[in-house]
């Protein structure tokens, strides 16, 4: 039971958050942790575990924040019936996105997840008829206080990693990660690599088109830009994923308390430092200075991503034996 | 009609052919014994019948049902199993996890998967190692690992690709017992092997091919004895 | 009829530079298997030297000689520090080096947006509008003296492979590493030359285009999207596939944003890569080689 006490202490903490905190800000740093950690955990699902690297989930994302979108737009009917239809819709887009991309291993579906990725990007700016194009969707938030949207957050995290990891102990996980490691021997063995490939990949797809229809609910606006976007989403999931570790359990929550703290870090301009200096000063430039350290997260990233993976390329928690004896400058046990 | 057969397997790739009209049939619960130099085309044989090449022409029939056009997986739930010449163990995964993929293919629990598992380590003398990941293991227990995975799948018919390639002496004895053991276990086995004793003194037949094509058939003294197997491993000077 | 050839013209002429940017890249993943993404933002690079170059009054045609010699080296310290590392490590993400390649893509965009801001900048000369006319059809100068100086790099990068010491101990580090070790090749150093001059090609495409298109940090995008599309069409490692590759992409853009619309510009190239993928995984090296 020792296992299972930490996260069970962390998910009390979560649980009893708003009534601590009531601070709107932080409110909506931890339902943007929640949401990464659903993103993380499917993206982990498919590429930690079954070992096929998506650089496109933000297809995902975007169609579930589309689905519930425009079920409010174009039928009228509450964007909350998104947070279901979401996950399908997106495991809708998801297959024929495996079908395709499947027939190529290692980088080159890496390569394909993304060209369907922009493929998608750019049709959601094209149909404007349907989606609304370049203008985006806009639907008023059900709620004004953030704390009905922090439990559903919380809600689907819980239910997600629940899920997965339950899914990841039985038969498909050994099946998954016997396709990670040869998938020719998989076969072999008996294993329908095509059908566990694309479970992995709906699966991954469902979470994540639920966490889409959560952003489109929680935060009223949508655009191809935002939610296809490679960089914000795509590239972030992965982020949270190698940072935190790959294919461990609880890598796509250390890595997604993380990268929402990197990214706030930049958003803010180091918390509201730059622009505090040029209130104070008057001064035009270092505004526009701030501006740009508040575009630099791009910037943040890249380096985190080249340094993560000469450093650590298990992640926080792969590679924790070696934090640990770099801070406590242990000897290794050889 | 035989248990298992072969009928004029013929495989290109591209303007060569690798496999050239090879036909052999297999007798439930014998050995039969695949030889040939390097390039023959025994491997890509072995690939057309667990379909990973699809062939160009011809069939394999296994209880008299065709089954060079099944993927692979199936061919497994059909009761063929197989090693592969360069090995594949699943790396990362202990060696008892290896050998419980392969067992869910049988059953559907955790709790017999592992049962069968173990047994199946037992079985194949790998007790002591299975909580070894995989890619920690020498040659040998590699090699003996792709046997277990195999036989994890309860194979009726087992396809061995050079498994005593690149064993010492000791370790070749026990892959012989092993082999010895598996049939008497009732398991029909095909076996590729280059090195030359343990393929004769293990298979009830041998099946000679060259450039993809038979060149004998028989028993083993018959085969050893043939002017055209002598001719492709030794030249034409031994003959 | 006449805007039939006049797209024809104008996609061949553009094809004839994309040629110069997936001959960098073709190169790269065709001799080391690593996928650049990056290429695009180390073309962006050289755009900007070129920039600055020509604010200080230096023709961008020359500026080439300058920006080459700098990607070569920037390409050459990034494969010799961030990307031989990774050969070696044992993770479960082999795909990490695409990463690392999408990490300093990004690094590099970000670093030159904020010196540069995002203001688009171009780089005028003279000749940047001079057109010439055979008949009715336009060519555009610059386009076309482009063209020239790319078929001219493709050819002698031919040369380079086929002729020089240097050039077989890459082809040979391409076809098998291990053998290339035992023959002597010093394969590190063989990856670090090779991405440093599918760097320093890719760079001569920068100062070619600057005078054509806008210069600005997101350029590069784009770019390494269409390098992609150029190699998987053309062929992993092939010289000459990265022409036709690059030529037919031209010619579909070409066509595209003029019988369908502009904005099916960017889908055209990406729908084209997956259906390469799909169905002709060789390129058209396979289709010539029978």
């Amino acid at each position: 039971m020792k296992k299972n006490l930490v996260p069970l202490i962390v998910l009390a903490v979560l649980a009893f958050f708003p009534l601590a905190v009531k601070d709107n800000y932080y409110m909506h740093l931890m339902i943007l942790f929640l949401m990464w950690v659903v993103i993380g955990s499917a993206w982990n699902l498919i590429a930690g575990y079954t070992g096929q690297v998506s650089f496109g989930d933000a297809a995902f994302f975007g169609s579930g924040a589309y689905a519930a979108g425009l079920l409010s737009v174009h039928l009228h009917i509450s964007a909350w019936w998104g947070l279901a239809l979401g996950g399908f819709a997106a495991v809708a887009v998801g297959l024929p996105f495996g079908w395709i991309c499947f027939r190529m291993r290692g980088a080159y579906f890496a390569l394909a997840t993304l060209a369907l990725n922009e493929v998608l990007r750019h049709s959601a700016a094209i149909a404007e008829g349907f989606t609304g194009g370049m203008v985006g969707i806009l639907i008023m938030p059900s709620f004004v206080s953030k704390v009905p949207y922090y439990y559903v957050a919380l809600g689907m995290a819980v239910a997600a990693v629940i899920s997965i990891q339950w899914i990841v102990h039985a038969k498909p996980g050994y099946y998954f990660v016997s396709i990670r490691e040869d998938q020719d021997a998989a076969e072999s063995l008996g294993i329908n690599t095509h059908y566990y490939k694309m479970l992995s990949l709906a699966i991954a797809a469902f979470w994540t088109g639920v966490a889409g229809s959560l952003y489109m609910n929680y935060m009223g606006f949508i655009d191809p830009d935002v939610v296809f976007s490679l960089h914000d989403i795509s590239i972030m999931a992965i982020l949270v994923g190698i940072v935190g570790g790959v294919g461990t359990v609880y890598g796509p929550m250390v890595g997604a308390f993380v990268m929402v703290t990197v990214q706030e870090l930049f958003r803010s301009g180091f918390f509201g430092l730059f622009k505090y200096l040029g209130n104070v000063t008057g001064s035009g430039t270092i505004v526009s200075i701030a501006e740009t350290i508040t575009g630099a997260h791009i910037l943040g990233f890249g380096i985190l991503v080249v340094v993560v993976i000469l450093v650590l390329p298990n992640g926080i928690v792969g590679d924790w034996p070696k934090i640990r004896n770099a801070v406590f400058r242990t000897k290794p046990a050889t | 009609m035989a248990y298992f057969q072969v009928e004029k397997l013929v495989k290109y790739f591209g303007g060569l052919a690798a496999v050239n009209g090879v036909s052999f049939q297999v007798e439930k619960g014998e050995i039969l014994g695949l030889i040939g130099p390097n390039g023959s085309g025994k491997t890509t044989t072995f690939n057309m019948i667990s379909a990973y090449h699809r062939p160009t022409s011809g069939r394999v029939l296994f209880k008299g049902q065709e089954i060079h056009r099944l993927p692979t997986h199936k061919i497994c739930r059909l009761g063929i199993g197989r090693t592969f010449q360069v090995v594949k163990p699943l790396g990362r995964m202990s060696v008892l996890d290896n050998v419980i993929a392969a067992a869910y293919s049988r059953v559907n629990s955790r709790r017999e998967a592992r049962d069968l598992a173990l047994e199946t380590v037992q079985f194949c003398g790998m007790t002591p190692v299975k909580d070894v990941l995989a890619k920690s293991l020498p040659i040998a227990g590699r090699k003996r690992l792709e046997i277990a995975r195999a036989m994890a799948t309860r194979p009726e018919l087992l396809l061995l690709d050079e498994t005593a390639a690149g064993l010492n002496p000791t370790e070749l004895l026990a892959a012989i017992d092993l082999i010895k053991k598996i049939r008497e276990n009732g398991t029909t086995i095909i076996i590729i092997e280059h090195i030359m004793h343990v393929i004769m003194t293990i298979s009830d037949r041998i099946h000679a091919i060259n450039f993809g094509q038979t060149i004998a058939e028989g028993t083993p003294k018959e085969v050893a004895a043939n002017q055209q197997v002598i001719e492709a491993y030794l030249g034409t000077d031994y003959a | 009829m006449d805007v039939f050839l006049q797209t024809f013209v104008a996609g061949v002429l553009k094809g004839g530079l994309y040629a110069l940017i997936g001959i960098g890249m073709t190169l790269i993943m065709g001799v080391m298997g690593i996928i650049n993404l990056a290429h695009g933002q180390l073309m962006m690079v050289a755009m900007y030297i070129t920039y600055v170059l020509h604010l200080a009054g230096v023709d961008p045609y020359l500026s080439l000689f300058v920006a080459m010699p700098a990607l070569f080296l920037l390409g050459a310290v990034i494969q010799r520090f961030l990307l031989n590392p990774l050969l070696k490590a044992d993770t479960i993400l082999p795909e990490n080096q695409v990463l690392m390649t999408v990490g300093i893509g990004m690094v590099l965009t970000e670093v030159v947006r904020f010196i540069f801001k995002s203001d688009y900048k171009s780089v005028t000369t003279g000749y940047s509008n001079a057109t010439f006319f055979l008949g009715n059809i336009s060519f555009s100068m610059a386009l076309v003296i482009s063209f020239l100086i790319a078929i001219g790099f493709t050819v002698a990068m031919f040369f380079f492979l086929i002729r020089t010491d240097i050039g077989r101990s890459i082809r040979a580090t391409a076809q098998d590493k291990d053998a290339a070790v035992l023959m002597g090749v010093n394969t590190g150093r063989i990856t670090i030359i090779t991405f440093g001059i599918g760097s320093g090609l890719v760079a001569a495409a920068g100062s070619l285009l600057a005078p054509v298109f806008y210069v600005f940090p997101d350029i590069g995008g784009p770019f390494t999207a269409r390098a992609f599309i150029i190699t998987i069409l053309g062929g992993l490692g092939s010289t000459v596939g990265a022409i036709f590759g690059g030529v037919t992409l031209g010619l579909a853009e070409s066509f595209g944003a003029t019988y369908i619309s502009m904005e099916f510009e960017n889908i055209i190239g990406m729908t084209i890569f997956v259906l390469v993928l799909l169905f002709l995984p060789g390129g058209f090296k396979r289709l010539t080689k029978i």
